[in-house]
């Protein structure tokens, strides 16, 4: 493991930082200064661990595979977003959009996500210890989607598979989204994702379990009313 | 035909096809969905003619002279643009709505003659990076198999906005076509109804847009070219605002552009057609300078080498080709009547790509229909097509003495309707006069 290596983004360029990140294949690396810049860390391949302290501006760690991102403050739009496997995790709150479409890995939110977390998500899993905004999972896959917090309007809008696990209130739920029961297949799974996002002290018999009534998998049209 | 019977009249409000459609609506309660571009007359290309070589134009010799057909595409930003043998590339249609076996067939006609094919929305395969020399990967809403190997391994990047089938539209792959691979590519079940969103998830509007195509090329080293393709909706709007965000790249696809599954009244009634695209989007590069700069591809409803030409010569750097691609690969196929009957349609009129039953084995997931497509034979068939596209374009611009196809002009040409000249910007046939431009 090489010794950490500092970038100062007062020094060099987002284009300079990703590159090196980019084209190393392990290592500890902290970027200063961001300043809400767009697109830092994105396109990651191998088992890095990146400390970024400030806050980022849209897309930080798009795409990321392997490496683990962690952001000291708050994170624009589409954090994380088509994930595929890693680590991302915020400290402060998240814009919209947080790990859309994500196929793999985990995002931890330390406060609140906008609206669209989790949209379209196709595998990744996501905790949020705050709460989420409206349209949260629309569309969703695969995955799981954990709020401590509250959830609001049209949680679950259309979605596939996806599990959504929320201790809070929900505003309510989106076309074709059920709460469903917790079996313990589902109390075991949402314990191992709180034990990896480091949420002590929260049991799983505190949150209710959403996903989809599998009623608009085949478009009928004697279910028009709820499109 | 009863039309040959004197006594009856058939109703121009109510034509039999209209009588059809009410009919089935009332027996389904369906709208109707299908396959297939706007099939009502629409201006077009054939509205334009060239006019050739006069006293003040000389001509270039057909069989000696050459006329250049070489394209590159992407010059703006990035580090390795694609460069085409011809101006004439394969539309993005996706693995799922077609069969694996078309899409090879795409790569390899595309690769026979030097120019590119694009993917769709079900995700990059095997065969078609493995069979297209230049392979155009789209990032669409759903982002289906969307993962940053594949963007690395393409050779350029689509961004879809919209397509001209159905500018606002998303998609719906229906469950008969949902095989166990197209499932797993796009990470949903096996045999449901796959809906393809209409929006991206995680950016609205162009200035999100321009930090979204930071994001792609910070992932790609700014090595690919970022095309944006739109919907004609709002070409002038729509060309502005795509450059503003940084594209190297423009694709405007007028509404007589395929679609693999639409509803029929969004095919019909919703963008404008491609001829009056074109010049909507050549005068918004032309008024930020930016013309030749950023390139301009146009799709929708091309069909030979005078639509090629009169594209170019009204300012596209190049076209894009899904239905008559099809159609070259063995798409309606007339050996394939009977078939065609069985199912109620004919060869030349078959539309319904969403059904999985394309006797013809192109839109199709059903194993034994798709092995009716030899991918080396259809690929070769559209190679041919490709070629005869490109000879006609020749033809037609050396015969307004140009020596690249891309040198043709507006002025080389006049329209047989008001429309027309209006649309296109160029001169009534027998006039000097542009509708709207002067007087």
């Amino acid at each position: 493991m090489a010794a950490n290596t500092s970038f100062d983004l007062e020094e060099i360029t987002v284009r300079q930082a990703n590159q090196a990140l980019q084209e190393a294949d392990a290592g500890s690396f902290t970027v200063a200064n961001p300043k809400g810049v767009h697109a830092l860390v994105c396109g990651l391949d191998a088992p890095l661990e990146v400390s970024i302290d400030g806050h980022v501006g849209y897309y930080c760690a798009g795409m990321n595979k392997q490496a683990e991102v962690n952001v000291d403050g708050n994170a624009g739009t589409g954090l994380a977003e088509n994930m595929m496997s890693g680590k991302v995790h915020v400290t402060g709150n998240a814009s919209q959009s947080a790990a859309a479409t994500a196929h793999g890995g985990l995002l931890v939110i330390d406060g609140n996500a906008s609206a669209r977390c989790g949209i379209s998500l196709k595998g990744a899993d996501i905790v949020v210890k705050g709460n989420v905004g409206h349209m949260s999972a629309f569309m969703a896959q695969t995955g799981n989607l954990v709020v401590l917090g509250d959830a609001g309007d049209a949680l679950g809008d259309s979605i596939y598979e996806v599990r959504l696990y929320v201790r809070g209130k929900v505003a309510s739920l989106g076309a074709d989204c059920i709460e469903k029961d917790m079996k313990q297949e589902h109390h075991d799974q949402l314990r191992a994702l709180l034990d990896a996002a480091g949420c002590e002290g929260v049991e799983t018999s505190e949150f209710k379990r959403y996903g989809s009534a599998r009623k608009l998998y085949s478009f009928n049209v004697d279910n028009v009313d709820a499109y | 035909m009863s039309n040959e019977d004197w006594g009856l009249r058939e109703s121009y409000t109510f034509d039999r096809n209209t009588i059809h459609e009410i009919q089935r609506a009332a027996n389904t309660g369906l709208y109707r969905i299908r396959g297939w571009g706007a099939k009502r007359p629409l201006p077009t290309f054939d509205d334009l003619v060239f006019l050739g070589a006069s006293a003040s134009r000389y001509p270039l010799e057909g069989y000696r002279e050459s006329c250049n057909t070489a394209v590159t595409l992407g010059t703006r930003y990035a580090k390795k643009p694609i460069e085409l043998k011809i101006p004439i590339t394969i539309a993005g249609m996706s693995f799922g709505s077609l069969s694996a076996n078309a899409k090879e067939a795409l790569g390899r006609g595309a690769s026979e003659v030097g120019t590119s094919t694009t993917t769709g929305d079900g995700g990059m395969t095997q065969e078609e990076r493995g069979h297209s020399s230049q392979l155009v990967y789209q990032y669409l809403p759903s982002r289906y198999g969307m993962n940053p190997d594949d963007l690395r391994k393409a050779d350029a990047i689509e961004i879809v906005v919209g397509q001209g089938a159905k500018p606002g539209g998303g998609g719906m792959l229906l469950g008969q076509k949902i095989t166990e691979r197209v499932a797993e590519m796009r990470n949903l079940p096996e045999g449901i109804d796959q809906r393809s969103a209409c929006r991206h998830p995680d950016w609205t509007g162009p200035d999100d847009l321009e930090i979204k195509i930071q994001e792609l090329r910070e992932i790609t080293a700014w090595e690919k070219p970022i095309y944006v393709k739109v919907g004609a909706a709002r070409p002038f709007y729509d060309t502005t605002l795509a450059v503003k965000a940084g594209a190297d790249v423009v694709v405007v696809d007028g509404m007589q552009g395929g679609t693999a599954a639409t509803q029929d009244v969004f095919i019909e009634h919703v963008g404008i057609p491609t001829l009056a695209a074109v010049r909507e989007a050549v005068r918004a590069l032309q008024e930020i300078d930016m013309h030749r700069k950023v390139q301009l591809v146009v799709a929708g409803g091309i069909r030979s080498g005078a639509d090629v030409a009169k594209a170019l010569a009204m300012g596209a750097d190049a076209v894009s080709i899904g239905t008559a691609a099809l159609i070259a690969i063995g798409d309606n196929d007339p050996e394939y009547e009977d078939d065609y009957r069985k199912i109620g349609s004919a060869a030349g009129f078959y539309e319904d790509f969403q059904a999985g039953n394309d006797p013809a084995g192109i839109t199709t997931q059903d194993p034994e229909l798709a092995k009716r497509l030899d991918p080396v034979k259809g690929g070769h068939r559209l190679a041919n097509y490709l070629r005869v596209l490109t000879l006609e374009a020749q033809t037609l611009a050396r015969a307004n003495g140009k020596s690249d196809v891309r040198s043709l002009e507006p002025e080389d040409m006049a329209a047989l309707t008001i429309e027309a000249a209006a649309m296109a910007g160029v001169p009534l046939a027998g006039t000097g006069w542009i509708p709207g431009q002067n007087g």
